[in-house]
């Protein structure tokens, strides 16, 4: 009997019953309450309860690829690498398409950033910049310069000369002032402003001739990796991801933050949005990639497989936002179809991560660029066309 | 600096500790090599079966998977440990011990490596690869200071390993082996430990957020406004993705193709001719589109200049062109501010102005107020006024009007490009001017910018 342990009773008056009983320990908004063993089974009853009905409710609630049933599946295709570029001699960290549709701006490692003609596969424009790991490029709309930046904390602009007895490092305008590294930069609806992120945590609008600030975006809690603008209407609003693991949408004009989501669970590498303007989707290093719906202010898909263990860095949609493209840190891309939530491809393209990928502008091809060294141009076609399915049903 | 890869590691630890499991793991069987027998093996071929059916993935993916947890080093080969490759065949591997995971022993120390390389060295003269023999030079340089320690530690670690099975031996010699193939990468293997640079996490938060006074002011105001703000229903909006994808779908080339045939396939650059930004005759699902949006209308140049003569026929023009001023001040260059205003306020809001636009009285009044300061937003009020009076009804008469409906009774169908009977004669791939050679390059707002790649010379 001696080795017995006993529970130690306290005897007292009970906080909700008031009667006396033997007491025990009870939680409720971080206060200590101590409650008889009857309320005490009263309120984890309850709570249990409503734990039950809340997990109805979310199931009960259709997310997207339930709603999405009815819609016909994309079936088979045929999917052929038709364009590689050669020619950085290090890792290509981003890229951007010319509003022509053809012409690419790449940047890399070694600090050189290279306009090619991605039809011909010709380079027409080569700079090198004074720093390394140039991780932001950008095509101006105008098609009549870049933008790039990385390590220097900056992003300068060149203008697209093709005088020969011009040096375009010559003409290269520095524009925008960080205090720690550049990870995106894009032009606005035209080639005076430039929209930047950065590893200092803020995002920033700059006019591009004089340099002057002209808005500054204060929120995320680390570093913003990335940023989109909204094709909107009005357009005044853009998105931007960060390793706070939030994804921000922000109005333009007053540098206030208008909504945010939290979902993911590491740092969001890219953000891009559906092409009606209504949602945006998200690549993540936690192996994800969602869809966030900013009428319904909240998470609508989630596109994620058991098997893909690592990080997506880059994420964008084909034309009708059927199609969710991602480049993953495990030197493949995932084609996802975006109603339906399946994967309908993966592809094993690349020799070292896929850290770059975007549409071209009319959605003929897709462009990846990887550590490997190389861009490549891929394009699809689905054996059984959705729009001769519709004609015929 | 931070280890890297926390979360992909933990998750392929998890596989390999599930692919270890004695019931629901690979087959495990002793393989024999040589004179000697090592238990705990698993083949290539086991390997991607167990991980076709475990993620219910293909081969293709199976292989991919095995390959990557064999490149971070969770799998080794017990036949010539040179290379990291998963051979899904009856090639031998084994699952390397926790403590030469990248997570347990990281980072690889310089002091380790050059004690593993003299042990190499020592064994066998010879044995080091060349790129193994320029870090051993290397290392020699760099720690000359401490290498009797090296030297010493080498051979009081192969007198140890002398007195092993030679099973065990074997063992722990491509178990090492392996982690410096991850750690130390020969030339021309990419390093799966190679980071970009580093971020700050949350936790080591370069941000400087100052807990002020200001900042909890701006965090209930942002409450305040994501409590009012409207949410629409999800049913609503979830339905909405099905109407869009399915609208858009057949203007989808990656989803649908395009006609005569997707240049990047063919190498023929008609359909980019056909779809110049201005062509004088735009294909049929180009006049559709007009009709998806406004904005779909406006951001084509064709499908805007047909808007204009709409308008002008309705003595509305200057409606459009108010709006097209005001974007071009929204968007341009921070000097031009007070001259573009000051034109846009001659032109179009001065009472008898030239092109005067009828704004409703409130917005009007707002707009001369803030006309006073100017800056590149003041116009917003009345842009969009004037914006939502095209959208709610000028548009929808432009949809039915005759001219659009001739528009589209007009606008052909491109034939698909017959396939090439010879499919190694391969099309000539013209170039196109760039559109940093076009002379009205210069200053473009909006989607109206010239486009290059219209393949004429």
């Amino acid at each position: 009997m001696c080795d017995q342990t006993f529970l130690a009773n306290v005897f007292g008056s009970c906080d909700k019953c008031f009667k006396q009983r033997a007491l025990r320990p009870v939680f409720k908004k971080s206060q200590q309450l101590s409650y008889c063993s009857t309320c005490a089974e009263i309120v984890s009853a309850t709570l249990k309860k409503i734990k039950g009905q809340l997990d109805t409710a979310r199931a009960r609630a259709a997310g997207l690829h339930q709603v999405a049933e009815r819609v016909e599946a994309l079936g088979q295709f045929v999917m052929k690498t038709r364009r590689t570029l050669k020619g950085h001699g290090n890792k290509v960290l981003c890229m951007d398409w010319c509003k022509d549709k053809r012409r690419i701006v790449s940047s890399s490692q070694d600090g050189k950033v290279i306009v090619w003609d991605s039809f011909t596969t010709n380079k027409e424009h080569a700079v090198t910049m004074p720093c390394t790991w140039v991780m932001a490029c950008a095509y101006a709309p105008s098609g009549c310069a870049i933008a790039c930046g990385g390590l220097d904390n900056k992003c300068s602009v060149y203008p697209l000369t093709f005088d020969k007895n011009e040096n375009m490092a010559a003409k290269k305008k520095s524009v925008a002032m960080h205090t720690n590294y550049l990870s995106a930069c894009s032009f606005t609806n035209s080639d005076m402003q430039i929209l930047t992120a950065s590893g200092d945590g803020t995002c920033a609008l700059w006019d591009v001739e004089s340099g002057q600030l002209l808005q500054s975006f204060h929120g995320h809690g680390a570093d913003v990796l990335c940023l989109d603008l909204a094709p909107s209407e009005t357009g005044n609003t853009f998105v931007s991801g960060g390793c706070d693991k939030k994804a921000m949408v922000w109005d333009m004009r007053s540098g206030q933050c208008v909504q945010a989501f939290e979902t993911h669970e590491s740092d969001i590498n890219s953000v891009r949005y559906y092409p009606s303007g209504d949602a945006f989707a998200s690549g993540s290093d936690d192996a994800t990639c969602r869809l966030y719906d900013l009428r319904a202010d909240r998470e609508v898909a989630i596109y994620s497989k058991e098997s893909i263990i690592f990080g997506a860095s880059s994420v964008d949609f084909s034309l009708s936002g059927r199609l969710l493209f991602a480049g993953y840190n495990d030197y493949t891309i995932n084609v996802w179809d975006v109603l339906k939530g399946s994967r309908v491809s993966i592809l094993f393209g690349h020799e070292n991560r896929v850290s770059t990928l975007r549409v071209s502008p009319d959605g003929t091809a897709f462009c990846s660029g990887s550590w490997d060294h190389t861009l490549r141009v891929r394009e699809m076609v689905f054996s059984f066309r959705v729009c001769e399915r519709r004609k015929e049903g | 600096a931070e280890q890297p890869l926390t979360a992909p590691s933990a998750q392929m630890e998890r596989v390999v500790v599930s692919m270890q499991d004695p019931d629901q793991g690979v087959k495990m069987r002793s393989q024999r090599l040589l004179v000697t027998v090592i238990p705990h093996a698993v083949t290539g071929s086991d390997v991607v079966q167990w991980l076709t059916q475990k993620f219910c993935i293909s081969e293709e993916e199976a292989v991919h998977l095995g390959a990557v947890l064999l490149q971070h080093g969770y799998i080794y080969p017990l036949r010539d440990p040179r290379s990291l490759v998963l051979r899904p065949d009856e090639t031998p591997y084994r699952f390397q011990t926790p403590y030469f995971w990248t997570s347990t022993l990281w980072p690889a120390a310089e002091l380790d490596y050059a004690i593993y390389l003299a042990k190499k060295n020592i064994r066998k003269q010879g044995t080091l690869a060349d790129y193994e023999k320029e870090c051993y030079d290397r290392l020699h340089t760099k720690i000359s200071h401490a290498w009797d320690l090296v030297l010493m530690q080498a051979r009081e670690q192969l007198r140890a390993a002398k007195q092993r099975r030679k099973g065990d031996r074997l063992v722990i010699a491509c178990q090492e082996q392996t982690y410096w193939l991850v750690n130390r990468p020969p030339p021309g293997v990419p390093s799966v430990l190679e980071q970009g640079p580093g971020r700050g996490s949350c936790a080591a938060s370069r941000v400087h957020m100052t807990k002020s006074a200001d900042f909890y002011k701006q965090e209930i105001e942002y409450c305040r406004r994501a409590l009012g703000r409207t949410r629409v229903k999800s049913s609503v909006c979830l339905e909405a993705y099905l109407s869009f994808c399915g609208q858009r779908g057949p203007h989808d080339p990656l989803v649908s193709g395009c006609l005569p045939s997707n240049p990047w396939i063919s190498d023929d650059d008609a359909y980019w001719v056909m779809n110049a930004p201005t062509v004088a005759a735009p294909t049929k699902l180009r006049v559709e589109r007009w009709g998806f949006s406004f904005r779909e209308l406006l951001e084509d140049p064709v499908g805007r200049a047909h808007f204009m003569d709409f308008l002008g026929k309705e003595f509305s023009g200057e409606n459009l062109s108010f709006w097209e001023a005001c974007e071009e001040l929204r968007y341009g260059a921070q000097a031009r501010v007070p001259t573009l205003v000051d034109a846009v306020y001659q032109q179009f809001l001065a009472p008898g102005a030239a092109r005067w636009v009828n704004i409703d009285s409130r917005t009007m009044e707002r707009t001369l107020e803030g006309l006073r300061q100017p800056h590149r937003y003041v116009l917003d009020d009345a842009q969009l006024h004037i914006y939502m009076l095209m959208k709610k009804d000028s548009y929808p008469r432009f949809l039915k009007s005759d001219m659009y409906k001739g528009l589209l009774a007009e606008a052909g169908i491109p034939l698909e490009t017959k396939k090439r009977v010879f499919p190694f004669s391969r099309r000539p791939r013209h170039s196109s001017p760039s559109p940093a050679l076009l002379p009205t390059a210069v200053e473009l707002t909006a989607a109206g910018g010239p486009g290059g790649g219209d393949g004429v010379a």
